[in-house]
């Protein structure tokens, strides 16, 4: 058993490691999706402070994009993890638990993932509002429609659709950061491979596989993007 | 925050500090190398290169960057034929698997942004060249690569940042570069936010500078979009 | 003025002393005008004479550093913000007051993102709450009005600049605006569209509809208009009914202007 072939391993039988790997994809998925989330929620804020916070508010969101695009996103993930472990630890010692509390990875890799994604969809919604047409949205204004109103249903429709290309190169980004969360020990997909290299001796073949699965959620994602793309830019001319 | 050990956690951090530059410098500078064969071949019209460079890009971009390390650093050693080639005394190094992915990676992406600065050319001037008799490698070299550098340069800028970044997997198959010592620190004192500011704050640095660096590049490359040094008197002379 | 000679309709708008300044340049030195139901007033002048900034402050798209704005007999409250300069005081009342006044832009403005339709009843529906069955009956109506009845599912950019406009003209319309502002509605336009936008202005002004047109059409402010205005750096040089300010105005401003 310690030799199974390439197609041993991704059957699904019960000496396949097919369902495991299936499980590791949807956790790698899961991770993205809530990191892009959380990333989606920053970002949204701190393009709102960048384009109309005052001046401090503006310094700050400045300051959160500079240092998190250059700062190793290996980092602000270990920063969660330990950092969160550290948190819950002196929160269990102070309910009189002893020893080591871990953090959930899940929740410090999706925190981390959402932290670095936000400071990229900042840029990517600053970016897109900066390229709406400012007189559509003084039409808007100018029709009488409140601030709530005008952001419901001018701004932000505009601006999402100038930021899909950008948040569909942010997604892939966020697709492949999910791989450094295997640090924390969550079973997504790279982590599920390494058990099976571990335990298989053909680590090849487990990280070929990994690689190829990261490459299809990669690919039909993208091919998902192009199409709401072409959907959200009706009306657009094409030239 | 503890200054002392703050202090102490930098020298440790600046010790590790030759290691993240030198798999930086070394990788960006071979992937370059790369990723201009990469570019020239999707350009070249010769089929089977466009689609070797294209499923390059494509798998290396697609996939994360330490799932290359691991099929590199990891994968290799599974076949008999790597470990007794002549490759295997470099292939058994993390040191150069980590490099050889680095740069592997940056090349697919790197290919990509150079192939813009590429078609960003504009034709007429390599036909006025062409008009003037140079021949094909004479343009390359002094119409179109510097045309195309200028305009690569900044996209050039991010890759070599996200490098400089990407350097922190290296950790993960035991080099002890920043983030390696930094791991180990927080391992070892669970002083998380200390440790993180630091060797935050030398990252921050390195691409700071990197960021000046390519800056004032750019500034020398393009003398044609500055602000007209004010010789003007000597031009009005001649003209008027 | 002429308010006191006879029975003159209701003023629709009226403005009041109005000075804006933009940093160190004072753009409105102290504007005064009152348009009356059923007017055409044609605002002319040079570039920066501050022509567009009165429009644009007459529905709060600037807010005027002094001075008042009424329409149909509600002043705009303002307050002092320091420095010289107001600001609304209740945008409640500002946004009501914009939906009751319909403008049409330079540049269209029309939502990229919705077809001509869908510009049409955006803000009857979501600001004036009328039921979207209604709204769109009547934006099929408006839309015929200008001319463009096919062109109801066609996304902005794909129609000509006069198409636009006038798409942007049945906008406005839609709001049943009390006036109307028009920011040089003709002026992004190439020559061989300006007409068809003229002619459906000119529909307008022979309905009765009071206008308040920016422009740079002489014979639109001549043949249609009921009164001219002519804005030269930031102050009124001259006014009256065409006939008389196009044949024997007094300022020598107004006979270069037109000269030109």
């Amino acid at each position: 058993m310690s030799n199974p072939g390439f197609l041993d391993i991704i059957s699904f039988g019960p000496d396949g490691w097919g369902h495991a790997l299936a499980v590791g994809a949807w956790m790698t998925i899961l991770i993205a999706l809530a990191g892009f989330a959380i990333g989606s929620v920053i970002g949204t804020f701190g393009a709102w402070a960048k384009i109309s916070g005052g001046r401090f508010v503006r310094m700050l969101a400045d300051a959160y994009t500079t240092v998190l695009r250059g700062i190793p996103d290996l980092l602000v993930i270990y920063l969660f993890y330990f950092g969160g472990s550290a948190v819950v630890t002196a929160v269990g010692q102070f309910f009189g638990a002893e020893g080591f509390v871990s953090f959930p990875g899940f929740v410090a890799g999706a925190l981390a993932v959402g932290v670095t994604s936000g400071a990229q969809q900042t840029e990517v919604f600053r970016g897109a509002f900066r390229a709406v047409h400012p007189g559509e949205l003084e039409a808007a204004t100018a029709c009488g429609m409140g601030r709530v109103l005008k952001f419901r249903r001018i701004t932000a429709p505009l601006t999402l659709r100038h930021a899909l290309p950008g948040l569909g190169n942010v997604w892939q980004v966020v697709l492949k950061e999910s791989a450094l969360v295997s640090v924390t020990g969550v079973v997504e997909l790279l982590r599920q491979a390494q058990i099976g290299a571990g335990s298989t001796s053909l680590p090849f073949d487990f990280y070929f596989i990994a690689a190829m699965i990261y490459l299809a959620i990669s690919t039909v994602s993208g091919l998902f993007l192009n199409a709401s793309e072409r959907w959200f830019s009706r009306g657009v001319r094409r030239g | 925050m503890d200054i002392a050990f703050a202090t102490e956690t930098l020298v440790s951090l600046l010790s590790a500090l030759p290691l993240t530059l030198e798999l930086a410098v070394t990788a960006i500078a071979l992937g370059a190398v790369l990723a201009v064969a990469l570019a020239l071949a999707r350009l070249s019209g010769i089929l089977v290169l466009n689609w070797f460079a294209r499923l390059y890009v494509f798998v290396f971009r697609g996939t994360p960057l330490l799932v290359q390390i691991f099929l590199i650093y990891y994968g290799l050693s599974q076949f008999g034929a790597v470990r007794h080639s002549i490759f295997w005394p470099v292939l058994r190094e993390p040191y150069w698997c980590a490099v050889l992915a680095l740069l592997l990676n940056t090349a697919a992406y790197a290919s990509e942004i150079i192939r813009g600065g590429l078609l960003s050319v504009p034709h007429g001037q390599v036909e006025a060249a062409r008009a003037c008799g140079m021949p094909r490698f004479m343009i390359f070299r002094r119409i179109v690569m510097p045309l195309a550098i200028r305009q690569a340069l900044p996209g050039y800028g991010n890759e070599m940042i996200a490098m400089v970044k990407a350097t922190s997997l290296a950790s993960i198959i035991t080099l002890m570069e920043i983030t390696g010592v930094a791991a180990k620190i927080i391992s070892e004192t669970y002083r998380v936010i200390e440790v993180f500011v630091v060797a935050g704050a030398i990252y921050l640095a390195i691409n700071f500078l990197l960021t000046r660096l390519i800056a004032f590049v750019e500034y020398q490359l393009s003398p044609h979009q500055r602000q007209p040094l004010p010789v003007s008197g000597r031009l009005k002379g001649e003209t008027h | 003025m002429n308010m006191s000679a006879k029975a003159t309709p209701p003023v629709a708008i009226s403005v009041r002393d109005l000075h804006k300044s933009f940093g160190p340049i004072e753009v409105l030195k102290g504007i005064s005008i009152d348009a009356h139901e059923g007017e055409v007033i044609s605002i002319l002048g040079s570039s920066g004479s501050g022509k567009s900034t009165l429009l644009r402050c007459i529905n709060m798209l600037e807010v005027p550093d002094s001075g008042s704005i009424a329409v149909a007999g509600e002043t705009i409250r303002l307050k002092a913000a320091g420095g010289g300069k107001s600001r609304p005081a209740d945008q409640k009342q500002v946004d009501r007051i914009r939906s009751e006044l319909g403008m049409v832009f330079q540049s269209f403005n029309l939502w990229s993102h919705k077809t001509v339709l869908e510009n049409v009843i955006e803000a009857p529906v979501h600001v004036l709450k009328r039921p979207r069955k209604e709204a769109i009956n009547e934006a099929e109506a408006l839309l015929a009005k200008v001319g463009i009845a096919d062109k109801r599912n066609h996304y902005p950019a794909h129609l000509s600049g006069g198409q636009q406009q006038r798409a942007a003209i049945a906008r406005a319309l839609a709001m049943r605006p009390k006036a109307m502002l028009f920011d040089e509605p003709t002026s992004a336009l190439d020559p061989e569209l300006v007409g068809e936008v003229l002619r459906v202005m000119r529909g307008l002004a022979e309905e009765g509809r009071t206008m308040l047109v920016v422009t740079h059409e002489m014979g639109f402010a001549r043949d249609v208009s009921s009164r001219v205005v002519f804005l030269h750096k930031g102050a009124i040089k001259e006014e009256g009914a065409p006939q008389d300010v196009f044949t024997h105005s007094k300022s020598e401003r107004f006979r270069q202007f037109i000269s030109n």
